[in-house]
Formats: structure tokens, sequence, C-alpha cells
């Protein structure tokens, strides 16, 4: 018993405990600090769907990303979207060709990262690099229906993120914003907005 | 507690064998039903598209949930309550906490069901149970430990079977683990250092939780059907400290090539090499102990689903040592390779485990002759080669997918040349779903039957 126990322990020691110790200098960003950066593509929401927008966030704050981010990961959770998606860059396959810059530790050191998503399945391509790829309505178009932009896709139907008269709720808003969110700190535009700590990043 | 009075409790309750039994059917069913509609998805042909509370990616996680909790869980408590007081000749610590454990057990799953339907999920992987759930299972399984350990701390056997012991530190292991995984990453640690953590927690319910349970039950009734003793008992022993230390170091291969520093990730598959060793010479034990015996797999159904059982755990760890090399995991990770290999582990595995043991107490549990042995042979004809399909299919579909990743070919290809496969992924199960069909019908009809004289119940050790 005293042995299962220890064997467990030194797992986690060495496992668990030790890339926590790693990074126990390293800030983990709470989210009303990353929204300072408020991304374009969430100002541009609030021009695209003025109405919707005004009744749910009132203007692009950063007060209003921060709820945003929350809420569209809190979404992305409870929905299986991370099933389906994956969240980091491998530094094999060609990945970096296919999405982006190959992800580093210091980039999930933020409470929207808590708990991680980094995804052990892909059936639809990863998300870390997809902030600003595609245009806001090009998301909302996506929920709504998937194979209306994407005809092979399997991706179920986000019907109920959209009222009656198929404008989009608070929901729709928060997962857009999200996921245009991701991967955000790294584009040129806004690198420097984000200064990320560097540390040795793993898996390269 | 045991005690000698005039009426001895008995040593066996089987009201909960049979009623852990039936509940881990109920939510076999459940499990299978969200399975069959979740693949349905990939070809496009969902029932209920559009509608909020059918929505796939909901009921994905109900179907690992309660196949994994619901299904596999119940049935290994059940087999405990068969076992341990068997084992050690004293019944477990109360009646009443064991039934109360039971519906509360239930009450969990209910909760989980209703809970990721509507919206409640947990970002954890194998723990989307609703945080507001995660406090009753920690209590439930520490209430649990304490029902069992009661019975193996008072045995007046003179050494623990080695049973025994993968049951005591599967409670230990399952209780610090559930707690680990769903709170460390849900609210302390986040990024790489939380999915380490997660790693560990996902390979620890397999490792710590699922196989010593399963094991533990191998050993009980392989020896018992064969009226022959394990082969060699010093390499059981073996092979449950080799377990106990190397399983809970493979963790991070859930996430390798992730940024989760590289030392971690080359430990994990060192580990995982080596738990395939350990493994091996747990099989051999079983096969040895079978030798000169084979042609009982003939006429005992119950030791064919076990042996096929052990058969997939090996096909399953020597597949796992080979990928989870790197060279090999830049091609097969993300895709259907994974999903194949955690089906046959899961399912093939453990899954046919349980089955095996449910088709030899059912008679037992309602003193009743099969309806229809006949039904139990297609029932395990039609599941194992359902599940073989699915493996294979979902092997050679991670390997499309992976390659074409590679290839940088347009993302929709890897969708548009995976459909055959997930055509043929639902064909083998409905041929799954069908075989359970006839042996719930099997169950059922053997337990309305007539009445035999059965032998009476085992008494109690005098205490």
């Amino acid at each position: 018993m005293v042995a299962g126990i220890a064997f467990f322990a030194f797992a986690f020691v060495i496992m668990a405990a030790a890339p926590i110790l790693m990074l126990k200098d390293v800030e983990v960003k709470e989210i009303a600090t990353i929204a300072q950066t408020v991304i374009p593509e969430f100002t541009q929401l609030a021009e695209e769907y003025p109405e919707e927008f005004k009744q749910h966030f009132g203007k692009p704050t950063p007060k209003a990303f921060a709820e945003a981010l929350s809420l569209g990961r809190d979404t992305y959770v409870a929905e299986a979207c991370w099933h389906c998606h994956s969240q980091f860059v491998r530094p094999v396959s060609k990945e970096d060709l296919r999405f982006g810059r190959v992800s580093t530790i210091d980039e999930y050191m933020n409470k929207l990262q808590l708990p991680q998503m980094f995804g052990t399945r892909r059936v639809g391509p990863d998300l870390i690099r997809e902030s600003g790829k595609r245009s806001n309505d090009w998301h909302m178009a996506h929920f709504y229906e998937p194979t209306n932009v994407v005809p092979v896709s399997v991706m179920p139907s986000y019907k109920w993120f959209f009222d009656d008269n198929k404008r989009p709720t608070k929901k729709a808003l928060a997962l857009t914003a999200y996921v245009q969110w991701l991967g955000s700190w790294w584009r040129p535009d806004l690198v420097n907005a984000y200064k990320l700590e560097t540390t040795s990043g793993g898996g390269q | 507690m045991a005690e000698t009075h005039a009426t001895s409790p008995k040593l066996v309750n089987h009201w909960l064998v049979k009623a852990h039994i039936v509940a881990s059917l109920i939510f076999f069913f459940v499990g299978l039903v969200t399975g069959l509609l979740f693949s349905l998805q990939f070809v496009r042909e969902y029932i209920g598209a559009g509608v909020e509370l059918l929505s796939p990616g909901r009921v994905r996680m109900v179907h690992t949930n309660m196949l994994a909790y619901g299904f596999i869980a119940n049935a290994f408590f059940g087999a405990l309550y068969w076992i341990v007081p068997r084992l050690t000749g004293i019944p477990v610590f109360s009646e009443k906490l064991s039934k109360l454990l039971f519906w509360v057990w239930q009450l969990v799953l209910l909760l989980t069901f209703v809970g990721l339907m509507t919206g409640f999920a947990q970002g954890v992987e194998w723990g989307e149970t609703p945080i507001f759930v995660d406090p009753l299972v920690v209590v439930g399984v520490v209430l649990m430990a304490i029902n069992f350990y009661v019975p193996i701390i008072k045995t007046k056997e003179k050494a623990l079977y080695v049973s025994l012991w993968y049951f005591s530190v599967a409670f230990v292991w399952t209780g610090l683990n559930y707690i680990m995984g769903n709170y460390l990453p849900q609210w302390f640690v986040p990024g790489a250092a939380g999915a380490a953590i997660t790693g560990l927690f996902i390979h620890d319910l397999v490792g710590l939780f699922v196989t010593p349970l399963g094991w533990g039950m191998m050993y009980y009734f392989v020896p018992v059907i064969l009226k022959k003793p394990i082969w060699s008992h010093a390499l059981s022993l073996v092979g449950f400290w080799s377990l106990a230390f190397f399983y809970p170091l493979n963790g991070v291969h859930h996430y390798l090539w992730s940024p989760i520093p590289m030392y971690l990730q080359y430990g994990a598959v060192t580990s995982t090499v080596a738990v395939e060793i350990v493994v091996s010479t747990v099989i051999v034990n079983f096969f040895m102990t079978l030798k000169g015996n084979g042609d009982i797999l003939r006429t005992s159904i119950p030791m064919r689903w076990f042996y096929v059982g052990m058969v997939f755990y090996f096909t399953t760890c020597v597949q796992c040592a080979f990928h989870v090399f790197l060279t090999v995991q830049e091609i097969i990770h993300f895709t259907d390779w994974v999903v194949g290999h955690a089906h046959l582990v899961m399912f093939g595995v453990f899954g046919f485990w349980i089955l095996g043991m449910m088709t030899e107490l059912w008679p037992k549990l309602v003193k009743r002759e099969w309806y229809s042995t006949k039904l139990n042979e297609y029932h395990f004809w039609l599941t194992t080669i359902g599940m073989a399909v699915m493996f294979v299919d979902l092997m050679a579909a991670g390997l499309v997918q992976g390659y074409l990743w590679r290839s940088l070919a347009p993302w929709e290809d890897s969708i548009i040349f995976s459909i055959p496969f997930w055509m043929i992924r639902i064909v083998s199960g409905i041929m799954i779903f069908i075989g359970q069909i006839l042996f719930v019908y099997n169950l059922w009809r053997t337990a309305k039957g007539p009445a035999v004289a059965y032998a009476p119940e085992l008494q109690p050790s005098a205490a």
C-alpha cells in the first residue's frame, strides 16, 4: 500500500511537479490582463453586428473583451470543441507550414488555458494560430452551418448560437472573439502588445 | 462488520452484485447508443442535427463517460462484491453503506449525463463529469475503499492473494488520481504543466483504476473456472510491482510533441516501452496457466471472453510500445489510429472481461440455467468481429489521415478520404450493438426461466 502510494507520488513528482516548478516564476496571465490588447476582430464585431454587440457587450472595451473571451472559452469547453480541434502546433509533420509557428510553453501561461485546451484529436484543424486568418462573417457562417463554407465538413451545426432571425446571440459573438484571439499574440501587428516571457520552450 | 450470531449474514450479497451488473448494462446501452449516434455525424447522417440537446459534441462526452464510469465502473464494483468476500472469507464492511453507495453512484452518473447534455462539461479529458459532481465521486471512492479494506485487513488468510493486492491499490490510486486530475488542471495549473497532469490523469485511470481491477478479476476467475492455480505466483507479483512503478510514469505520452518539456516526453516513452515488458509477463503467466487446458475456450464462453480480452490486451500494449515512439507519433497523433487503440483497450480488453464476468455470474445470480447458449455464442462472435474490424479500420484511417496531413494536402482531403473508414466503423458498431442486444435478451429470458435447485450460499468463516 505504502509502496503503491509512493510510486504514484514519485511519478507525480518527476512528471507533474517538475514542469510546475520549472514554471513557478512565470506569471499566469489573468484574463483581464490579456484582454487589455483588444484584437481588431473584436472591434470589427461591434461594427458588423452593432445591435447584438451593443446589447450583450456594450462597447468593444478591454472589459467587454475579457467577458467575451471567458464566455467563448467556456462555450468551447461545453460544446466539446476541444474533442475535434487541437490547440498546439507540433514541430513535426510540416505543421509549421500548415498552421504557423510551433507552439511554445509560454503561450499557454494564462487563465484561458486553465484547464488546458491542447486537445488530443484533430477531426478539424488545429486552432492555436487561427487568429485573423478568416473573417468574423466566415466564423459566424461556419458556426451556423459548417457545410455552407466547407462543403465536406463533418462539424455539427450550432444553430442555437443564433436566434430565430439567424442573428448571433452572445455565445456566437463570444466564441468568435475567442477563436479570433487564438494565436493573436504572435501576429505581426499585435506581437509587441503581448510581450511574451521567453522561457526555454519545449517541443522544439 | 463480520460477527458471529445465530443467523450469520451472508458472505456475498447477491443483490449488490446483480444490481451493479444491471446498472452497468443500462449505462452500457446509453454508451452504445451515443456511440452509434456520434458515428453518424461523421457521415453527415446525424439524427437531430441542429438540436441543441442532441449536440454531437456533447453526445461524444456522454459516450465516453457513461461507458467508463457507468458500464465499466459499475461492473467492476459488482465483481468486487462477489470476489472480495470470497477471497477474504469476510463480508464487506457494511451492507447499508454498500446499498447507499450503489444509489449514490447511479445518481452521479445521472447528474453527469444531464450535466453533459445541458452544457456543464468540465474541460478535462475523461474528467468531463461536471465540477459540481466531482466531490461526490471522491467521497464515494473513499467510502467504497473502506467497504472493501475492512475485509482485506481483517482476513485470516495467511497471504493476500494477488487479486487483493490489485484491488487495494486501485482504490487508493483512483482517489488520489481523481482529485489530481479534476482539480489541479482546472483551478491551479494551466498550459503545458496542466497537460502533463492531464496526461497522468488519463493514463492513471487506465493503468491504476481499470487495469488493477481488471487483472485482479482475471486472477480470480481464471483459476476458479480452470480449477487450477496460476502458473507462477512469483511472476504475478513481479507484474504487480512493475505495473505499479511504470504505469504512472507513462502519462505524458498522451501529449507527445506538445510544448511539455522534452525530457518528460522521453521519460514517458521509455516508461511506456517498459510497461509493455511488464504486461508481457502477465500475459505469459495466464497463457502458461491455460496450457494443457486450451479446450476450455471451446466449452466455456466466459473463458473465451477473458482470453480474447488478454490477446487484445497484449495487442494493444505492443501497439502502444510501437506507436509511442516519437517518430511514429509524427504520423498517428491526433488521428483515428488513437481512437481505434482506445476502443480496443477500453472495450476489447476491459469490456470483454466484464462481459465474460457477467456471462459467468448471471446464472449463479438468478439461479437459472441459460435460456440459450447459442445466443451467447452469437454475442461473442458479433462483438469480437465487430471490435476487430473497428480496430483495424481505424488504424488504417489514422495512417491515411496522418500521411495526408504531412503531405500538406488541403485539410478537406483528410475528411474526404476518411469517409469510407467512418462508414465501416458504423457497420462494426452496429455488429457490436446487435451482439449486446442478443446478450441482454438472453439475460432477461434466463432470469425469467424455470427455477433450478442451486447450492446454498457460502457462510462467513467463524469470526
